[in-house]
């Protein structure tokens, strides 16, 4: 196909319409992330008012620090969850919206809403939800012998937080999962049922397989929302606590430096972040299109 | 192997659309039944009714003595070949082949060994661990036939299976399914608007209309005897020439007398009509020629006669050279008339 190309008869106009964008990546992503690389290589002193390189004392710290550690234990434990949780109720829910026929245009409509909320109130909702003197949740748990406090217990705050999370995801893997059932041919479960499959057989043998490139590129999807878009949902619930339990990589980030002011060891983490983000993209963009195994 | 019995099977769609009236069909044991119909006649929604694929409104579909209307798909033990194949894309020609025998708990040596039997029948040995992507349209379709035969099923039932083929395939297919259904000995339900499949195939051949059965019988007889307005012009390529009584009247005065009363259409098939005169008793009509189609063997002639509707079409053996306007005689034997009755369009009796 033949892109149509435009002319501009100004040579300056078309660099004025780009000009938005580049500026703003510019001024909130680039220069940001330059100064995280350069800061993560400097010591300041208190006042800030003088810097001095260190090479890498921020990074060896780092990995040596117990907390960070820890962090790095969390975040793990954490993101398998509201991976596991988020993508395995959402097969399940596409799986029984596409068995529907008349209804499933309202069952998705209610599926979807929770993409629309943001992260900060899908946290306070779950938080209001979970809350150990007002939640209903806590109350009910109450009858199983539970005293929920996420407040005090660390493995509460955990379910919390992935409770929250993974409830907001749920929508958009649910979305995809759904797309890519729906274009699984027919035939192919027909036939699957008249070879002797029953419906989860067909499912595990014949759907889900066929569903790998999304359940692939879904994977890489969730592990970076994880990573990332989480913050918010931690600054508006359990802010890493309690003990840091919940101190997820991404918000130690920004404790350690807006709130322990340790400006330098907060770059050199910020930095360990953003190699990992560009290994997941590379990897997306490697093997998502590749990952089709028929 | 069974023989299949449908009994006043009926299907309505959500409520409103029936797609099948109340339909009764049986299907011997061994035999190879072909349903021919124009498009949307329901042809493929019988076959998956019989398969299971589609709930039966009302009415009995029986797989040899058993009533299988609440039976699902898979314990009627029926194979199906699809229009598009419906080969599982993530599996090699060998999964594709095992998947069913596997799902039915049949032992390993036996499954290799109706594996590589389907196999060696079909000769797609050479592409066992290709996966269906990598085949062309003709080896897959080979490979859906393997899956279907593997099973060893009690019926065979084929929705269109090689309208994806181009012509001269289709062709080698066609012999091949009917050589292999003869030797396995398979009941057969096959589904086509293909005239050639059709007649070649069936042992017994089914024209649908709108979710009726127009006429069922033996290929030939049906293309020799139809019984119905509808199967003559359905059946044959081009359809018989079906020609207004009163037009007919006006346009020749030696009709013969044996037309029966009450007839409203005649139908002529086009190798019926002759340019030479013939020896038995015969009509004529006056004729202008207004094309010829060379077909190769034979030559289609579209003919104009001075007061019918529609052209006359008449097939002649070899080549003919004409040119449009040349006056034609078409020469009508007696013996060769269709009657069909002027009031409900079925044949009339003699
Ligand atoms: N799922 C469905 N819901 C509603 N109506 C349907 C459905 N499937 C088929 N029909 C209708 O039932 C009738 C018969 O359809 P069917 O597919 O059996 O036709 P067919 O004879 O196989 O035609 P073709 O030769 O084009 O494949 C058609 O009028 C069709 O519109
Ligand atoms: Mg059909």
């Amino acid at each position: 196909m033949e892109t149509k190309r435009t002319v501009f008869p100004n040579k300056v106009l078309p660099y004025l319409f780009v000009a938005p964008q580049l500026i703003i990546t510019l001024v909130f992503f680039i220069w940001p992330a330059t100064q995280a690389v350069k800061s993560s290589f400097e010591r300041a002193d208190p006042f800030g008012f003088s810097t001095q390189f260190v090479g890498l004392t921020h990074y060896i710290r780092l990995f040596q620090d117990p907390l960070y550690l820890n962090s790095i234990g969390r975040t793990v434990m954490f993101a398998i969850a509201v991976t596991a949780i988020s993508m395995g109720l959402a097969l399940l829910f596409a799986a029984a919206v596409s068995r529907l026929i008349r209804s499933s245009q309202f069952y998705t409509t209610l599926l979807v809403w929770p993409y629309a909320v943001a992260p900060v109130v899908a946290g306070i909702l779950w938080w209001f939800l979970f809350n150990s003197s007002t939640g209903i949740l806590a109350y009910m748990l109450r009858y199983f012998g539970v005293i929920w406090n996420a407040n005090l217990n660390g493995t509460h705050a955990m379910i919390l937080i992935i409770a929250a999370a993974a409830w907001k995801q749920i929508s958009y893997n649910f979305l995809f999962f759904l797309a890519g059932m729906q274009s699984v041919p027919h035939s192919l479960t027909e036939a699957a049922a008249i070879d002797g499959a029953g419906p989860f057989k067909r499912f595990w043998t014949i759907v889900f397989p066929l569903l790998s490139p999304t359940t692939f590129f879904l994977f890489i999807i969730n592990i970076n929302y994880v990573m990332f878009d989480t913050f918010g949902i931690i600054a508006a619930t359990t802010n890493g606590g309690p003990n840091q339990a919940t101190n997820i990589l991404v918000y130690k980030v920004y404790s350690d430096g807006f709130i322990g002011l340790n400006i330098g060891s907060s770059s050199a983490q910020s930095v360990v972040l953003m190699l990992f983000v560009i290994a997941l993209t590379f990897i997306q963009f490697r093997y998502v299109e590749r990952r089709v195994n028929y | 192997m069974a023989s299949i019995t449908l009994t006043s099977v009926k299907k309505t769609y959500h409520g409103n659309v029936t797609a099948i009236h109340g339909l009764d069909l049986s299907i011997e044991d061994g035999e190879f039944v072909v349903l021919v119909g124009p498009s949307g006649c329901g042809k493929s929604t019988l076959l998956r009714m019989i398969a299971g694929l589609e709930t039966i409104t009302t009415g009995e579909v029986r797989i040899g003595n058993t009533v299988v209307n609440r039976l699902e798909p898979a314990e009627r033990d029926i194979a199906m070949v699809f229009q598009n194949y419906a080969l599982y894309p993530h599996m090699s020609v060998r999964g594709n082949l095992e998947y069913g025998l596997k799902n039915r708990g049949t032992p390993r040596p036996e499954i290799d060994r109706r594996v590589l039997e389907a196999a060696r029948i079909l000769e797609i040995e050479p592409f066992l661990d290709r996966k269906p992507r990598q085949l062309s349209g003709g080896q897959r379709q080979r490979v859906a036939m393997g899956r279907a035969i593997v099973r060893q099923p009690k019926a065979f039932l084929f929705d269109e299976p090689l309208s994806n083929l181009d012509a001269k395939l289709r062709g080698q297919m066609r012999v091949e399914i009917r050589r292999l259904q003869r030797t396995l000995g398979t009941t057969s339900v096959y589904v086509t608007h293909d005239q050639l499949e059709a007649m070649t195939l069936a042992d017994k051949l089914v024209v649908m209309n709108a979710g009726v059965i127009e006429q069922i019988g033996r290929p030939l007889d049906i293309y020799a005897d139809p019984q119905s307005l509808f199967v003559a012009a359905f059946m044959g390529s081009p359809g018989m020439n079906l020609v207004d009584i009163e037009r007919l009247r006006g346009l020749v005065a030696d009709l013969p007398a044996s037309i029966p009363s009450g007839t409203g259409t005649i139908g002529i098939r086009p190798e019926d009509i002759a340019l030479d005169e013939p020896a038995t008793p015969h009509f004529t009509i006056s004729a202008t020629l207004e094309a010829v189609e060379l077909v190769g063997s034979e030559s289609l002639i579209y003919a104009n006669a001075q007061g019918l509707s529609e052209d006359v079409v008449l097939r002649s053996q070899g080549i003919h050279r004409g040119n449009p306007g040349d006056p034609l005689t078409l020469h009508i034997r007696h013996e060769v008339l269709h009657s069909f009755l002027r009031e409900t369009g079925r044949k009339a009796a003699a």
